[in-house]
Protein backbone atom coordinates (compact mmCIF):
# COMPACT_ATOMS: atom_id res chain seq x y z
CA UNK A 1 0.00 0.00 0.00
CA UNK A 2 1.51 3.48 -1.09
CA UNK A 3 1.94 6.33 1.60
CA UNK A 4 -0.87 8.37 -0.11
CA UNK A 5 -3.53 5.53 0.40
CA UNK A 6 -2.54 4.94 3.80
CA UNK A 7 -2.51 8.70 4.75
CA UNK A 8 -5.82 9.03 2.95
CA UNK A 9 -7.09 6.10 5.17
CA UNK A 10 -5.69 7.26 8.37
CA UNK A 11 -7.68 10.72 7.82
CA UNK A 12 -10.99 8.49 6.87
CA UNK A 13 -10.74 6.15 9.54
CA UNK A 14 -10.50 9.14 12.15
CA UNK A 15 -13.45 10.78 10.85
CA UNK A 16 -15.45 7.47 10.57
CA UNK A 17 -14.37 6.06 14.17
CA UNK A 18 -15.20 9.40 15.77
CA UNK A 19 -18.29 9.79 14.03
CA UNK A 20 -19.44 6.39 15.02
CA UNK A 21 -19.15 7.24 18.41
CA UNK A 22 -21.08 10.09 18.04
CA UNK A 23 -23.95 8.73 16.38
CA UNK A 24 -23.68 6.65 19.22
CA UNK A 25 -25.23 9.25 21.31
CA UNK A 26 -28.01 10.14 18.62
CA UNK A 27 -31.59 10.26 21.09
CA UNK A 28 -29.54 10.28 24.61
CA UNK A 29 -28.32 13.12 24.17
CA UNK A 30 -29.07 15.72 27.55
CA UNK A 31 -31.20 18.33 25.73
CA UNK A 32 -32.54 18.13 22.18
CA UNK A 33 -30.58 20.84 20.46
CA UNK A 34 -27.37 19.43 21.67
CA UNK A 35 -28.57 16.02 20.16
CA UNK A 36 -28.81 17.10 16.96
CA UNK A 37 -25.66 19.59 17.28
CA UNK A 38 -23.76 16.16 18.17
CA UNK A 39 -25.72 14.44 15.74
CA UNK A 40 -24.97 16.64 12.96
CA UNK A 41 -20.94 16.56 13.54
CA UNK A 42 -21.17 12.76 13.43
CA UNK A 43 -23.06 13.64 10.05
CA UNK A 44 -20.15 16.01 8.72
CA UNK A 45 -17.23 13.75 10.07
CA UNK A 46 -19.50 10.23 8.48
CA UNK A 47 -19.34 12.25 4.98
CA UNK A 48 -15.72 13.68 5.32
CA UNK A 49 -14.64 9.82 5.62
CA UNK A 50 -16.76 8.75 2.40
CA UNK A 51 -14.71 11.31 0.44
CA UNK A 52 -11.37 10.24 1.85
CA UNK A 53 -12.58 6.64 1.34
CA UNK A 54 -13.63 7.32 -2.40
CA UNK A 55 -10.63 8.59 -2.96
CA UNK A 56 -8.38 6.01 -1.91
CA UNK A 57 -10.88 3.13 -3.29
CA UNK A 58 -10.34 5.16 -6.37
CA UNK A 59 -6.22 5.02 -6.04
CA UNK A 60 -5.92 1.72 -4.91
CA UNK A 61 -8.16 0.34 -8.13
CA UNK A 62 -8.95 -3.71 -7.29
CA UNK A 63 -12.49 -3.60 -6.35
CA UNK A 64 -12.44 -1.22 -3.69
CA UNK A 65 -14.81 1.12 -3.13
CA UNK A 66 -15.91 3.29 0.18
CA UNK A 67 -17.84 0.73 1.85
CA UNK A 68 -15.25 -2.20 0.86
CA UNK A 69 -12.80 -0.26 2.98
CA UNK A 70 -14.86 0.84 5.80
CA UNK A 71 -16.68 -2.87 6.39
CA UNK A 72 -13.83 -4.93 4.93
CA UNK A 73 -10.93 -4.20 6.79
CA UNK A 74 -10.51 -6.05 10.48
CA UNK A 75 -9.02 -3.49 13.38
CA UNK A 76 -4.84 -4.16 12.00
CA UNK A 77 -5.98 -2.45 8.91
CA UNK A 78 -7.64 0.67 10.55
CA UNK A 79 -5.06 4.00 11.22
CA UNK A 80 -7.65 5.92 13.69
CA UNK A 81 -5.51 7.30 16.53
CA UNK A 82 -6.47 5.79 19.75
CA UNK A 83 -7.80 8.81 20.84
CA UNK A 84 -11.20 8.64 18.34
CA UNK A 85 -12.02 4.81 19.21
CA UNK A 86 -12.23 5.76 23.45
CA UNK A 87 -15.67 5.40 24.70
CA UNK A 88 -17.85 8.13 24.81
CA UNK A 89 -17.70 8.06 28.68
CA UNK A 90 -20.27 11.04 30.25
CA UNK A 91 -21.29 14.03 27.99
CA UNK A 92 -17.79 15.75 29.44
CA UNK A 93 -15.88 12.86 28.06
CA UNK A 94 -17.27 13.58 24.63
CA UNK A 95 -17.03 16.78 24.33
CA UNK A 96 -13.43 17.01 25.59
CA UNK A 97 -12.50 14.59 22.85
CA UNK A 98 -14.23 16.43 20.36
CA UNK A 99 -12.41 19.49 21.22
CA UNK A 100 -9.10 17.90 21.29
CA UNK A 101 -9.58 16.10 17.28
CA UNK A 102 -11.97 19.37 16.36
CA UNK A 103 -8.92 21.83 17.57
CA UNK A 104 -6.29 19.31 15.83
CA UNK A 105 -8.29 18.44 12.12
CA UNK A 106 -8.73 22.75 11.71
CA UNK A 107 -5.02 23.09 11.35
CA UNK A 108 -4.16 20.00 10.12
CA UNK A 109 -7.20 20.32 7.12
CA UNK A 110 -6.05 24.02 6.87
CA UNK A 111 -2.31 23.05 5.73
CA UNK A 112 -3.92 20.06 3.60
CA UNK A 113 -6.27 22.63 1.78
CA UNK A 114 -3.48 24.11 0.18
CA UNK A 115 -1.91 20.41 -0.70
CA UNK A 116 -0.26 20.25 -4.21
CA UNK A 117 -2.50 17.00 -4.30
CA UNK A 118 -5.84 18.68 -5.85
CA UNK A 119 -7.97 15.95 -4.71
CA UNK A 120 -6.99 15.95 -0.99
CA UNK A 121 -6.98 19.62 -1.11
CA UNK A 122 -10.60 19.84 -2.43
CA UNK A 123 -11.78 17.66 0.25
CA UNK A 124 -9.75 19.63 3.13
CA UNK A 125 -11.18 22.82 1.50
CA UNK A 126 -14.47 21.46 2.14
CA UNK A 127 -13.79 19.99 5.54
CA UNK A 128 -12.36 22.98 7.64
CA UNK A 129 -15.52 24.56 6.96
CA UNK A 130 -17.92 21.96 8.80
CA UNK A 131 -14.41 21.61 11.27
CA UNK A 132 -14.72 25.31 12.30
CA UNK A 133 -18.06 25.02 13.55
CA UNK A 134 -16.98 21.76 15.39
CA UNK A 135 -14.12 23.50 17.11
CA UNK A 136 -16.26 26.29 18.26
CA UNK A 137 -18.73 24.06 19.22
CA UNK A 138 -16.97 21.94 21.01
CA UNK A 139 -14.69 24.97 22.82
CA UNK A 140 -17.56 27.00 24.26
CA UNK A 141 -19.09 23.22 25.99
CA UNK A 142 -15.47 22.96 27.17
CA UNK A 143 -15.64 25.75 28.94
CA UNK A 144 -19.30 26.10 29.62
CA UNK A 145 -19.26 22.54 31.57
CA UNK A 146 -15.57 23.69 32.71
CA UNK A 147 -16.52 26.96 34.46
CA UNK A 148 -20.39 25.87 35.05
CA UNK A 149 -20.11 24.20 38.48
CA UNK A 150 -18.60 22.14 41.29
CA UNK A 151 -19.24 18.60 39.91
CA UNK A 152 -19.00 19.69 36.35
CA UNK A 153 -15.71 21.12 36.74
CA UNK A 154 -14.77 18.13 38.02
CA UNK A 155 -15.90 15.75 35.48
CA UNK A 156 -14.30 17.81 33.18
CA UNK A 157 -11.32 17.41 35.27
CA UNK A 158 -11.46 13.72 35.11
CA UNK A 159 -11.94 13.37 31.73
CA UNK A 160 -9.13 15.77 31.12
CA UNK A 161 -7.14 12.96 32.79
CA UNK A 162 -8.83 10.33 30.91
CA UNK A 163 -7.84 12.04 27.65
CA UNK A 164 -4.57 13.42 27.49
CA UNK A 165 -2.30 10.23 27.43
CA UNK A 166 -4.23 9.72 24.29
CA UNK A 167 -3.25 13.56 22.42
CA UNK A 168 0.42 12.65 21.98
CA UNK A 169 -0.20 10.48 19.15
CA UNK A 170 -2.57 13.63 17.47
CA UNK A 171 1.11 15.51 17.78
CA UNK A 172 2.97 12.34 16.61
CA UNK A 173 3.30 11.61 12.83
CA UNK A 174 3.53 8.25 11.62
CA UNK A 175 5.72 7.41 8.65
CA UNK A 176 2.97 8.23 5.87
CA UNK A 177 2.04 11.33 7.60
CA UNK A 178 5.40 12.98 7.14
CA UNK A 179 5.45 14.68 3.61
CA UNK A 180 1.88 16.12 4.11
CA UNK A 181 2.13 18.20 6.69
CA UNK A 182 4.28 20.27 8.80
CA UNK A 183 3.67 18.27 12.17
CA UNK A 184 5.79 21.17 14.32
CA UNK A 185 3.53 23.93 13.26
CA UNK A 186 0.82 22.20 13.89
CA UNK A 187 1.47 20.87 17.04
CA UNK A 188 2.27 25.17 18.22
CA UNK A 189 -0.84 25.92 17.15
CA UNK A 190 -2.95 23.05 18.89
CA UNK A 191 -1.06 23.74 21.93
CA UNK A 192 -1.66 27.48 21.97
CA UNK A 193 -5.75 26.95 21.10
CA UNK A 194 -5.58 24.13 23.77
CA UNK A 195 -4.18 26.16 26.84
CA UNK A 196 -6.12 29.33 25.82
CA UNK A 197 -9.81 27.10 25.69
CA UNK A 198 -8.39 24.90 28.92
CA UNK A 199 -7.61 27.84 30.58
CA UNK A 200 -10.74 29.80 30.13
CA UNK A 201 -12.09 26.76 31.19
CA UNK A 202 -10.64 26.85 34.76
CA UNK A 203 -8.86 23.35 33.98
CA UNK A 204 -5.36 22.17 34.41
CA UNK A 205 -3.48 20.11 32.33
CA UNK A 206 -2.35 17.00 34.06
CA UNK A 207 1.72 16.40 34.20
CA UNK A 208 3.25 13.18 33.49
CA UNK A 209 1.33 11.78 31.61
CA UNK A 210 2.02 8.41 29.99
CA UNK A 211 1.67 8.72 25.94
CA UNK A 212 -0.88 5.73 24.68
CA UNK A 213 0.27 5.75 20.91
CA UNK A 214 -0.29 2.90 18.42
CA UNK A 215 -3.59 3.70 16.61
CA UNK A 216 -1.57 5.05 13.44
CA UNK A 217 -0.25 1.63 12.90
CA UNK A 218 -2.83 -0.44 13.25
CA UNK A 219 -2.15 -1.18 17.28
CA UNK A 220 -5.26 -0.73 18.68
CA UNK A 221 -7.43 -0.84 22.09
CA UNK A 222 -10.32 -3.64 22.41
CA UNK A 223 -12.66 -0.46 22.23
CA UNK A 224 -11.97 -0.75 17.84
CA UNK A 225 -12.56 -4.44 17.51
CA UNK A 226 -16.08 -3.71 19.81
CA UNK A 227 -17.10 -0.93 17.03
CA UNK A 228 -16.04 -2.90 14.05
CA UNK A 229 -17.98 -6.34 15.09
CA UNK A 230 -20.97 -3.66 15.63
CA UNK A 231 -20.69 -1.07 12.38
CA UNK A 232 -19.80 -3.99 10.49
CA UNK A 233 -21.99 -6.65 11.23
CA UNK A 234 -24.29 -6.98 8.27
CA UNK A 235 -21.80 -6.55 5.51
CA UNK A 236 -19.77 -9.31 6.72
CA UNK A 237 -22.78 -11.63 7.78
CA UNK A 238 -23.83 -11.09 4.00
CA UNK A 239 -21.02 -10.69 1.87
CA UNK A 240 -21.43 -9.97 -2.11
CA UNK A 241 -25.00 -7.82 -1.13
CA UNK A 242 -25.81 -4.56 -2.20
CA UNK A 243 -27.67 -2.65 0.82
CA UNK B 1 -69.09 34.22 27.03
CA UNK B 2 -71.10 32.84 24.64
CA UNK B 3 -70.61 35.68 22.34
CA UNK B 4 -66.61 35.20 22.47
CA UNK B 5 -66.91 31.19 22.07
CA UNK B 6 -69.26 32.12 19.11
CA UNK B 7 -66.90 34.29 17.49
CA UNK B 8 -63.98 32.03 18.43
CA UNK B 9 -66.20 29.12 17.06
CA UNK B 10 -66.90 31.38 13.59
CA UNK B 11 -63.46 31.77 12.86
CA UNK B 12 -63.07 28.01 12.96
CA UNK B 13 -65.55 28.03 10.50
CA UNK B 14 -64.23 30.35 7.85
CA UNK B 15 -60.61 28.94 8.18
CA UNK B 16 -59.54 31.83 9.91
CA UNK B 17 -56.11 30.56 11.73
CA UNK B 18 -56.35 30.54 15.71
CA UNK B 19 -53.26 32.40 17.15
CA UNK B 20 -51.91 32.60 20.65
CA UNK B 21 -53.31 35.71 21.70
CA UNK B 22 -56.53 34.87 20.33
CA UNK B 23 -59.83 33.90 22.66
CA UNK B 24 -59.46 29.83 22.81
CA UNK B 25 -62.25 27.66 24.43
CA UNK B 26 -60.03 26.17 27.50
CA UNK B 27 -61.15 22.73 26.71
CA UNK B 28 -59.28 23.52 22.80
CA UNK B 29 -56.00 24.96 24.63
CA UNK B 30 -56.08 21.63 26.85
CA UNK B 31 -56.79 19.21 23.36
CA UNK B 32 -54.02 21.08 21.59
CA UNK B 33 -51.30 20.48 24.34
CA UNK B 34 -52.39 16.96 24.68
CA UNK B 35 -52.18 16.18 20.86
CA UNK B 36 -49.26 18.42 19.96
CA UNK B 37 -46.87 17.13 23.59
CA UNK B 38 -47.77 13.77 22.17
CA UNK B 39 -47.08 13.90 18.67
CA UNK B 40 -43.89 15.92 19.82
CA UNK B 41 -42.86 13.02 22.48
CA UNK B 42 -43.48 10.44 19.46
CA UNK B 43 -40.79 11.96 17.08
CA UNK B 44 -38.07 12.06 20.28
CA UNK B 45 -39.52 8.14 21.61
CA UNK B 46 -39.26 7.50 17.67
CA UNK B 47 -36.11 7.92 17.39
CA UNK B 48 -34.14 5.23 19.79
CA UNK B 49 -35.71 2.40 17.57
CA UNK B 50 -34.80 3.36 14.35
CA UNK B 51 -31.12 5.43 16.68
CA UNK B 52 -30.88 1.70 17.31
CA UNK B 53 -29.23 0.88 13.53
CA UNK B 54 -27.64 4.19 13.00
CA UNK B 55 -23.88 2.13 14.14
CA UNK B 56 -25.20 -0.84 12.47
CA UNK B 57 -26.26 0.19 8.98
CA UNK B 58 -24.87 -1.89 6.30
CA UNK B 59 -22.91 1.12 4.16
CA UNK B 60 -22.06 4.41 4.91
CA UNK B 61 -24.50 6.08 2.88
CA UNK B 62 -27.56 4.26 4.42
CA UNK B 63 -25.61 5.45 7.74
CA UNK B 64 -25.44 9.01 7.00
CA UNK B 65 -28.95 8.74 5.56
CA UNK B 66 -30.82 7.41 8.63
CA UNK B 67 -28.68 10.15 10.82
CA UNK B 68 -29.73 12.92 8.98
CA UNK B 69 -33.47 10.81 9.37
CA UNK B 70 -33.30 10.51 12.86
CA UNK B 71 -32.20 14.00 13.18
CA UNK B 72 -35.10 15.31 11.54
CA UNK B 73 -37.21 13.32 14.09
CA UNK B 74 -34.93 15.29 16.61
CA UNK B 75 -35.85 18.98 14.82
CA UNK B 76 -39.84 18.19 14.36
CA UNK B 77 -39.86 17.75 18.19
CA UNK B 78 -38.53 20.62 19.16
CA UNK B 79 -41.07 22.41 16.31
CA UNK B 80 -43.40 20.61 18.25
CA UNK B 81 -42.87 21.72 21.60
CA UNK B 82 -42.39 25.12 20.56
CA UNK B 83 -45.65 25.32 19.16
CA UNK B 84 -47.02 23.91 22.39
CA UNK B 85 -45.44 26.50 23.99
CA UNK B 86 -47.19 29.10 22.76
CA UNK B 87 -50.63 27.49 24.84
CA UNK B 88 -48.58 28.31 27.71
CA UNK B 89 -47.05 24.54 28.59
CA UNK B 90 -43.38 24.55 29.36
CA UNK B 91 -41.25 22.11 27.64
CA UNK B 92 -39.87 20.93 30.98
CA UNK B 93 -43.49 20.28 32.17
CA UNK B 94 -44.21 17.94 29.05
CA UNK B 95 -41.04 16.10 29.40
CA UNK B 96 -41.78 15.62 33.12
CA UNK B 97 -45.46 14.37 32.03
CA UNK B 98 -43.66 12.09 29.29
CA UNK B 99 -41.33 10.17 31.94
CA UNK B 100 -44.02 10.44 34.82
CA UNK B 101 -46.63 8.27 32.11
CA UNK B 102 -48.87 11.23 32.33
CA UNK B 103 -48.47 11.44 28.44
CA UNK B 104 -48.70 9.43 25.98
CA UNK B 105 -46.73 8.92 22.37
CA UNK B 106 -47.56 7.19 19.85
CA UNK B 107 -47.66 3.07 20.59
CA UNK B 108 -46.09 2.02 17.46
CA UNK B 109 -42.53 3.02 18.69
CA UNK B 110 -42.87 0.53 21.73
CA UNK B 111 -42.23 -2.30 18.78
CA UNK B 112 -38.60 -3.75 18.58
CA UNK B 113 -36.57 -2.98 15.53
CA UNK B 114 -35.04 -6.44 14.89
CA UNK B 115 -33.48 -6.58 11.10
CA UNK B 116 -32.32 -3.77 9.25
CA UNK B 117 -35.29 -4.38 7.11
CA UNK B 118 -37.22 -3.05 9.83
CA UNK B 119 -35.57 1.05 9.35
CA UNK B 120 -36.66 0.21 6.12
CA UNK B 121 -40.80 -0.69 6.93
CA UNK B 122 -40.81 2.14 9.51
CA UNK B 123 -39.79 4.64 6.55
CA UNK B 124 -42.51 3.30 4.29
CA UNK B 125 -45.56 2.33 6.34
CA UNK B 126 -45.26 4.29 10.11
CA UNK B 127 -43.84 7.43 8.11
CA UNK B 128 -46.09 6.67 5.73
CA UNK B 129 -49.44 6.65 7.90
CA UNK B 130 -47.95 9.40 9.93
CA UNK B 131 -48.13 11.37 6.56
CA UNK B 132 -51.64 10.78 5.96
CA UNK B 133 -51.97 12.28 9.46
CA UNK B 134 -49.88 14.96 9.24
CA UNK B 135 -50.93 15.99 5.66
CA UNK B 136 -54.46 16.77 7.31
CA UNK B 137 -52.72 18.61 10.63
CA UNK B 138 -51.18 21.17 7.84
CA UNK B 139 -54.86 22.66 7.67
CA UNK B 140 -55.22 22.31 11.61
CA UNK B 141 -57.10 25.32 12.78
CA UNK B 142 -54.35 26.36 15.54
CA UNK B 143 -51.93 28.42 13.24
CA UNK B 144 -48.60 27.52 15.23
CA UNK B 145 -49.42 23.45 14.53
CA UNK B 146 -50.39 23.94 11.17
CA UNK B 147 -47.41 25.64 10.41
CA UNK B 148 -45.02 23.74 12.20
CA UNK B 149 -46.71 20.70 10.08
CA UNK B 150 -45.90 22.32 6.86
CA UNK B 151 -42.08 22.24 7.58
CA UNK B 152 -42.60 18.58 9.14
CA UNK B 153 -44.34 17.00 6.07
CA UNK B 154 -42.05 18.24 3.58
CA UNK B 155 -39.57 16.06 5.77
CA UNK B 156 -41.60 13.60 5.89
CA UNK B 157 -42.05 12.49 2.46
CA UNK B 158 -38.11 12.38 2.34
CA UNK B 159 -38.49 9.99 5.38
CA UNK B 160 -41.13 7.65 3.68
CA UNK B 161 -38.99 7.79 -0.06
CA UNK B 162 -35.41 6.43 1.99
CA UNK B 163 -37.87 3.74 3.98
CA UNK B 164 -39.31 2.42 0.75
CA UNK B 165 -35.93 2.61 -0.96
CA UNK B 166 -34.25 -0.03 1.60
CA UNK B 167 -37.09 -2.17 1.21
CA UNK B 168 -37.03 -2.13 -2.63
CA UNK B 169 -33.67 -3.12 -2.43
CA UNK B 170 -34.08 -5.84 -0.07
CA UNK B 171 -36.53 -7.19 -2.48
CA UNK B 172 -34.55 -7.19 -5.36
CA UNK B 173 -31.43 -8.77 -3.10
CA UNK B 174 -30.58 -12.35 -2.23
CA UNK B 175 -32.99 -15.14 -0.77
CA UNK B 176 -32.11 -14.18 2.52
CA UNK B 177 -33.11 -9.93 1.98
CA UNK B 178 -36.57 -11.09 0.69
CA UNK B 179 -37.35 -12.66 3.90
CA UNK B 180 -35.87 -9.91 5.97
CA UNK B 181 -38.00 -7.66 4.43
CA UNK B 182 -41.36 -9.64 4.11
CA UNK B 183 -40.65 -9.85 7.78
CA UNK B 184 -40.30 -7.11 8.55
CA UNK B 185 -43.17 -5.84 6.94
CA UNK B 186 -45.42 -8.62 8.57
CA UNK B 187 -44.65 -7.16 11.94
CA UNK B 188 -45.22 -3.77 11.12
CA UNK B 189 -48.47 -3.84 9.08
CA UNK B 190 -50.52 -4.39 11.67
CA UNK B 191 -49.39 -2.07 14.30
CA UNK B 192 -49.21 0.93 11.79
CA UNK B 193 -52.77 0.25 10.93
CA UNK B 194 -53.52 0.74 15.00
CA UNK B 195 -51.65 4.28 14.39
CA UNK B 196 -54.92 5.74 12.97
CA UNK B 197 -56.33 5.14 16.83
CA UNK B 198 -59.60 3.47 17.72
CA UNK B 199 -62.33 2.81 15.05
CA UNK B 200 -64.52 6.08 14.87
CA UNK B 201 -67.34 4.30 16.46
CA UNK B 202 -64.79 4.20 19.53
CA UNK B 203 -62.87 7.11 19.77
CA UNK B 204 -63.80 9.72 22.40
CA UNK B 205 -62.21 12.67 21.45
CA UNK B 206 -62.73 12.54 18.39
CA UNK B 207 -66.20 14.97 17.36
CA UNK B 208 -64.84 17.67 19.26
CA UNK B 209 -61.53 17.74 17.90
CA UNK B 210 -63.27 17.77 14.07
CA UNK B 211 -65.48 20.70 14.37
CA UNK B 212 -62.95 22.27 16.36
CA UNK B 213 -61.14 21.65 12.75
CA UNK B 214 -58.33 20.27 14.53
CA UNK B 215 -58.78 17.39 12.96
CA UNK B 216 -60.16 17.00 9.61
CA UNK B 217 -60.62 13.54 8.69
CA UNK B 218 -61.71 10.47 11.40
CA UNK B 219 -59.40 7.66 12.07
CA UNK B 220 -61.34 5.41 9.50
CA UNK B 221 -61.48 7.62 6.72
CA UNK B 222 -57.38 8.12 7.21
CA UNK B 223 -56.56 4.53 7.37
CA UNK B 224 -58.87 3.38 4.72
CA UNK B 225 -56.39 5.63 2.87
CA UNK B 226 -53.76 4.12 4.15
CA UNK B 227 -54.29 0.62 3.19
CA UNK B 228 -55.77 1.50 -0.48
CA UNK B 229 -52.16 3.62 -0.50
CA UNK B 230 -50.18 0.74 0.44
CA UNK B 231 -51.73 -2.03 -1.41
CA UNK B 232 -50.65 -0.64 -4.60
CA UNK B 233 -47.14 -0.21 -3.39
CA UNK B 234 -46.90 -3.02 -1.91
CA UNK B 235 -46.96 -4.29 -5.55
CA UNK B 236 -43.65 -2.37 -6.54
CA UNK B 237 -41.99 -4.60 -3.95
CA UNK B 238 -43.03 -7.91 -4.83
CA UNK B 239 -43.96 -8.70 -1.18
CA UNK B 240 -47.73 -9.14 0.52
CA UNK B 241 -49.23 -7.41 3.24
CA UNK B 242 -50.22 -10.51 5.78
CA UNK B 243 -53.93 -10.26 6.20
CA UNK B 244 -56.02 -12.61 4.16
CA UNK B 245 -59.16 -11.03 4.31
CA UNK B 246 -57.77 -7.83 2.37
CA UNK B 247 -59.60 -7.55 -0.68
CA UNK B 248 -61.26 -5.08 -3.12
CA UNK B 249 -64.68 -4.07 -2.36
CA UNK B 250 -66.13 -2.97 -5.60
CA UNK B 251 -69.20 -1.65 -4.44
CA UNK B 252 -67.56 0.94 -2.21
CA UNK B 253 -64.16 0.83 -4.40
CA UNK B 254 -62.01 0.82 -1.76
CA UNK B 255 -60.38 -2.00 -0.15
CA UNK B 256 -61.43 -3.99 2.86
CA UNK B 257 -59.32 -5.72 5.59
CA UNK B 258 -59.48 -8.11 8.72
CA UNK B 259 -60.10 -6.98 11.82
CA UNK B 260 -56.93 -5.34 13.85
CA UNK B 261 -56.22 -7.02 17.16
CA UNK B 262 -57.95 -3.99 19.59
CA UNK B 263 -56.71 -6.24 22.75
CA UNK B 264 -52.90 -5.77 21.54
CA UNK B 265 -53.60 -2.05 20.68
CA UNK B 266 -55.23 -1.55 24.08
CA UNK B 267 -52.10 -3.51 25.76
CA UNK B 268 -49.55 -1.51 24.35
CA UNK B 269 -51.71 1.71 24.91
CA UNK B 270 -51.69 0.70 28.77
CA UNK B 271 -48.01 -0.03 29.00
CA UNK B 272 -47.62 -3.70 28.16
CA UNK B 273 -46.15 -3.12 24.42
CA UNK B 274 -42.78 -5.26 23.84
CA UNK B 275 -40.58 -2.25 24.22
CA UNK B 276 -42.55 0.71 26.47
CA UNK B 277 -40.47 -0.03 29.46
CA UNK B 278 -36.84 -0.22 27.88
CA UNK B 279 -38.52 3.16 25.40
CA UNK B 280 -39.20 5.33 28.95
CA UNK B 281 -36.12 3.82 30.52
CA UNK B 282 -33.78 5.19 27.62
CA UNK B 283 -35.67 8.92 27.93
CA UNK B 284 -35.43 9.01 31.36
CA UNK B 285 -31.81 7.95 31.79
CA UNK B 286 -30.84 10.66 29.23
CA UNK B 287 -32.51 13.22 30.69
CA UNK B 288 -31.44 12.48 34.24
CA UNK B 289 -27.61 11.78 33.29
CA UNK B 290 -28.01 15.01 31.47
CA UNK B 291 -28.95 17.11 34.23
CA UNK B 292 -25.44 17.72 35.45
CA UNK B 293 -24.81 19.44 31.93
CA UNK B 294 -27.93 21.70 31.82
CA UNK B 295 -27.19 23.06 35.55
CA UNK B 296 -23.31 23.52 34.51
CA UNK B 297 -24.78 25.33 31.24
CA UNK B 298 -26.99 27.54 33.07
CA UNK B 299 -24.64 28.48 36.11
CA UNK B 300 -22.07 29.75 33.29
CA UNK B 301 -24.85 32.02 31.39
CA UNK B 302 -25.36 32.83 35.24
CA UNK B 303 -21.69 33.76 35.65
CA UNK B 304 -21.36 35.82 32.76
CA UNK B 305 -24.51 37.56 33.00
CA UNK B 306 -23.06 38.60 36.38
CA UNK B 307 -20.24 39.50 34.73
CA UNK B 308 -21.64 41.71 31.75
CA UNK B 309 -23.39 43.55 34.69
CA UNK B 310 -20.28 43.95 36.87
CA UNK B 311 -18.58 45.64 33.58
CA UNK B 312 -21.15 47.48 33.00
CA UNK B 313 -21.36 49.12 36.79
Amino acid sequence: MTDQIKYLLCLADNALILGHRNSEWCGHGPVLEQDIALTNISLDLIGQARNFYQYAASLSGADHNEDTLAYHRDSHEFLNTLLVEQPNGDWGVTILRQFLVSNYQYYLYQQLQHNSDVTLAAIAAKAIKEVTYHLRWSSEWVIRLGDGTTESNQRMQQALHLLWPFTYELLQPADYETGYIDVTKIKQLWQDKTNEILAEATLSIPNNSQPFIGGKTGAHSEHLTAILNEMQSLPRAYPNTIW
Amino acid sequence: MENVEQKFQDSVNAEIKIEPRNWMPEAYRKTLIRQISQHAHSEIVGMLPEGAWITRAPSLKRKAILLAKVQDEAGHGLYLYSAAETLGQSREQMINDLHSGKAKYSSIFNYPTKSWADIGAIGWLVDGAAILNQVMLCRTSYGPYARAMVRICKEESFHQRQGFDILLTLANGTPEQKIMCQDAINRWWWPSLMMFGPKDSESSNSDQSMKWKIKRKSNDELRQNFVDMCVQQVKVLGMNLPDPDLKWNEAKQQHDWGEIDWNEFWQVVKGNGPCNKERLEARRNAWDNGAWVREAAAAHAQKQKDKQKQQAA
